[in-house]
């Protein structure tokens, strides 16, 4: 499955396209790491607890959509977007939408 | 407890971590200054481009999605800055280079993910506020992503672009 977040995929033309797919995952921080960060708040930067929490959070959304775009016959998601929105005090849930496109040699 | 000793930890506490803050604050962002710019030097050959279709001229061999991401916080002392800041309002200047480190964090991290690549097209930056529960809601905690399409480009043929 190829991801890009542009229109095509460079190199290849596009044969169908097989309309919008997403993925997406709510997730909560645990109380061990909310624990971490606060202390690591005081001296400031990275919170690597967090960091690591989304990238797995975004990594599953992304493999939902790459899913349901396998379902649909795709080969290619483009125009692959992402978004963060909180839904509850704690909680935030990652979106990861795009095109699922079929696409063949170019020429 | 006696009064003194109680004046001595309600005021001694807030203040002792503002100090804290102030000092490993300030060591942590001058490392992390000189680290992004050590890799920003490494990847100097390999831009990332906020157009989609950034002038290339030399044919794509292969394309995919690269992602980067840094979750920040900033110190006590510069919270404690900000909220006099508060009082009078305009620019929260020590906020400033925490948000930027944190974009060029993620950036870095961003072409970290996808090292073969030759040049980055249509990135995108994402901020987004994480709330935090122990603290008022999103104090000065911040997620940065980054994501672009990592290309790399067809080799050269004899030096020259195929086909010319």
């Amino acid at each position: 499955m190829i991801l890009t977040n542009i229109e095509t995929v460079p190199g290849k033309r596009i044969a169908r396209h097989l309309g919008l797919v997403q993925g997406s995952t709510i997730r909560a921080k645990h109380v061990g790491r909310d624990f971490a960060a606060s202390l690591k708040n005081i001296v400031g930067g990275e919170l690597k607890g967090y960091t690591e929490l989304l990238q797995e959070s975004r990594a599953e959304a992304t493999q939902r959509m790459v899913a349901q775009a396998e379902k649909l016959g795709a080969n290619a998601v483009v125009n692959v977007r992402f978004t963060t929105s909180s839904v509850a005090q704690g909680a935030s849930e990652i979106l990861a939408y795009g095109t699922a496109v079929l696409v063949v040699e170019a020429g | 407890m006696s009064l003194s000793t109680e004046v001595i930890l309600s005021l001694g506490i807030p203040i002792g971590l503002i100090v804290l803050g102030r000092v490993a604050g300030k060591r942590i962002e001058r490392k992390h200054y000189e680290s992004i710019a050590e890799r920003e030097r490494a990847f100097a050959a390999k831009p990332a481009f906020s157009a989609r279709d950034a002038m290339l001229v030399r044919p794509i061999a292969d394309a995919r999605l690269a992602t980067g991401s840094v979750v920040v916080s900033v110190d006590h002392f510069k919270r404690f800055i900000a909220g006099f800041r508060m009082l009078v309002g305009g620019e929260l200047g020590s906020y400033a280079p925490l948000i930027e480190r944190a974009r060029r964090e993620a950036v870095l991290r961003m072409k970290e993910s996808e090292p073969r690549a030759d040049a980055y097209i249509n990135t995108r930056l994402e901020t987004s506020t994480i709330s935090n529960a122990s603290q008022n809601e999103g104090t000065g905690t911040i997620e940065v992503l980054a994501y672009a399409t990592a290309v790399r480009f067809e080799p050269l043929q004899n030096g020259r672009l195929p086909g010319s």
